[in-house]
C-alpha cells in the first residue's frame, strides 16, 4: 500500500479537533480534502501518527460577507468556491485564479485553508491571500488569534501555525471599487504548480504585484502608478531581485524572463480592469 | 487500525473492513473487485482513477476511502445498462477514442461529468475541462472527437 500506516480519527466537534493535535505532540496532521496531505502520504514524505479528518466539521462550510472581508471556513473546497455567486464581485482576483489550482477533479475535494495550509510556494492561493493582504483565523485549546499572511507563510510548506492549532477559516480582503485585479502563470501543464505565477492589485494611485515560485513564498512588491516605459524598468528590476532560483523545471533566465513578460501582461489586465 | 467503510457502488450497498491508510482506488479495486478504475500515477496527477462521489467527479488515488462512508459512488462499471454501453462509452468505440485503453475509464468518467455541466461542449472546452486526464499514447484528438460525439448523444 503506498501511504505508510497511520491511525485515522474522525471528528464532529472543533475542540475534539485541537485536543487531538495537542495530545499528538505534533505528529498529527488534519486532512480536510487531502489533496496535498494524500499526495504526500502516497510519496511517503510524512508519515504522521495521526490523520485527524475536519471534512464534515460542521458549521464550518461558510462563506460569509463581512465587513471588508469575505471569510472562508475550512471545509469550505476550492470548487465551492468558484462556485459561490458572489465570487466574481467580492474576490474577482480568486475568480480569476481558481481555474488554475489543480484540477476540476482536485477542486472537488481540496480545500482553500487546506491550500494555505500546506503553503506551497508555488500554489496560487496562498499567492492570492499575500497580494490581498488576508488573514488566517488560528484556532487552538489555548483560544484564537489572527496572523495576516505574511506573518502566517514562513517559509517552504511552512506556517507559522503551531503543532496544536488550526486553521479554523480564512479572511479575504473584498473588491474595492477603482482597483483592478489580474492574475497570470506559466506552468508545464495547465493545473500544475506554477513556474511563476503573479497577481497584481492596480488602481491609479499604484500597483502591487505579488509573485509566486521564485522563493519560498510570495513576494510582494508595491510602486506608485509609473509610465509606461518605466514599467519595463521596474519589472526588469523586480526580476533580477527575484529571479534567481534554479531548479529541474527551470533556469534562472527563463524565471527572470516570465517576471518581465508575464509581469507586463498581468499588470496590464488589472489596469484594464480599474474602473 | 481497521475501519468499516460502508457506501453505495453502483447501485450497491457495498461494505468492507478496511485499513485507516487505504485509498478509495485499493478499496474499489481490492476489496470490491471493481478493477476497472485504474491507478495511474498515485499522485493526482494523470486522472485514469477518475470516479463520482456523491455526484462529484474525484481521483480516487488522493482519498481515502474512509473519506467516502456512506458516499453514494459510480465507477466505470456503473456506467453501462446491462449489454447496453452508456452513450459516451459508445462514441468512445465509435470514434476511436481509445489506444492501448488504461486512461479510458478516467476519461469517460470525467467526460460523463464534464457533459453534466456543460451539455454541447465544444472541443475547445473538452481539452481544456480534461486538462487533468492524461494519456500516453497521446490519443487526445479522438478522445476530444469522442467525448463531443458522446456530448451530443447524452443531450438526445
Amino acid at each position: 500500500m503506498k501511504p505508510p500506516v497511520f491511525d485515522y480519527a474522525f471528528v464532529e466537534h472543533l475542540d475534539e479537533v485541537v485536543e487531538l493535535l495537542a495530545a499528538d505532540g505534533g505528529e498529527a496532521r488534519l486532512l480536510a480534502g487531502g489533496q496535498s496531505l494524500i499526495a504526500m502520504l502516497n510519496m511517503r514524505l510524512i508519515q504522521p501518527t495521526l490523520v485527524v479528518d475536519i471534512s464534515r466539521l460542521p458549521d464550518h462550510d461558510f462563506i460569509t460577507l463581512k465587513e471588508g472581508v469575505v471569510e472562508i471556513g475550512c471545509t469550505v473546497t476550492q470548487s465551492d468556491l468558484q462556485l459561490w455567486p458572489g465570487l466574481a464581485e467580492s474576490l474577482p482576483l480568486l475568480k480569476r485564479a481558481l481555474p488554475w489550482v489543480g484540477h476540476r477533479q482536485t477542486r472537488n475535494k481540496g480545500t482553500v485553508c487546506g491550500s494555505i495550509a500546506h503553503a506551497d510556494p508555488s500554489a496560487e492561493l496562498p499567492l492570492c491571500l499575500a497580494a490581498l493582504n488576508g488573514e488566517a483565523v488560528l484556532y487552538s485549546s489555548r483560544g484564537e488569534r489572527v496572523l495576516a499572511a505574511h506573518e502566517l507563510q514562513v517559509g517552504t510548506l511552512e506556517t507559522a501555525c503551531e503543532p496544536d492549532e488550526m486553521i479554523r477559516a480564512l479572511r479575504f480582503p473584498r473588491a474595492v471599487p477603482g482597483v483592478g485585479y489580474g492574475f497570470g502563470e506559466v506552468a508545464y501543464r495547465h493545473g500544475d504548480f506554477a513556474i511563476v505565477a503573479i497577481a497584481v492589485l492596480a488602481s491609479t494611485e499604484g500597483v502591487r504585484i505579488a509573485v509566486g515560485g521564485v522563493s519560498e513564498k510570495p513576494e510582494i512588491c508595491e510602486w506608485p502608478l509609473m509610465e509606461d516605459r518605466f514599467l519595463n524598468d521596474a519589472l526588469n528590476d523586480l526580476a533580477w531581485k527575484l529571479g534567481t532560483t534554479e531548479d529541474q523545471h527551470a533556469t534562472a533566465y527563463y524565471r527572470r524572463s516570465l517576471i518581465r513578460k508575464l509581469g507586463r501582461r498581468v499588470v496590464g489586465e488589472a489596469l484594464a480592469c480599474v474602473g | 487500525m481497521t475501519i468499516n467503510v460502508g457506501a453505495t457502488v453502483n447501485g450497491k450497498e457495498v461494505s468492507a473492513e478496511v485499513e485507516a491508510r487505504t485509498l478509495l482506488v485499493q478499496y474499489l479495486r481490492d476489496h470490491l473487485g471493481l478493477t476497472g478504475t485504474h491507478v495511474g500515477c498515485d499522485t493526482s496527477q494523470c486522472g485514469a482513477c477518475v470516479v463520482h462521489v456523491d455526484g462529484q467527479a474525484i481521483k480516487s488515488c488522493t482519498i481515502l476511502a474512509v473519506q467516502c462512508e456512506g458516499a453514494n459512488m459510480v465507477t466505470i462499471e456503473g456506467l453501462a445498462d446491462g449489454d447496453t454501453l452508456h452513450p459516451m462509452q459508445e462514441a468512445f468505440r465509435d470514434n476511436h477514442g481509445l489506444q492501448c485503453g488504461f486512461c479510458t475509464p478516467g476519461m469517460v468518467m470525467a467526460a460523463v461529468d464534464l457533459v453534466t455541466r456543460y451539455p454541447r461542449p465544444s472541443e475547445e472546452l473538452v481539452r481544456e475541462q480534461l486538462e487533468g486526464n492524461l494519456c500516453r499514447c497521446t490519443g487526445y484528438h479522438n478522445i476530444v472527437k469522442s467525448v463531443v460525439a458522446g456530448a451530443e448523444a447524452m443531450a438526445s
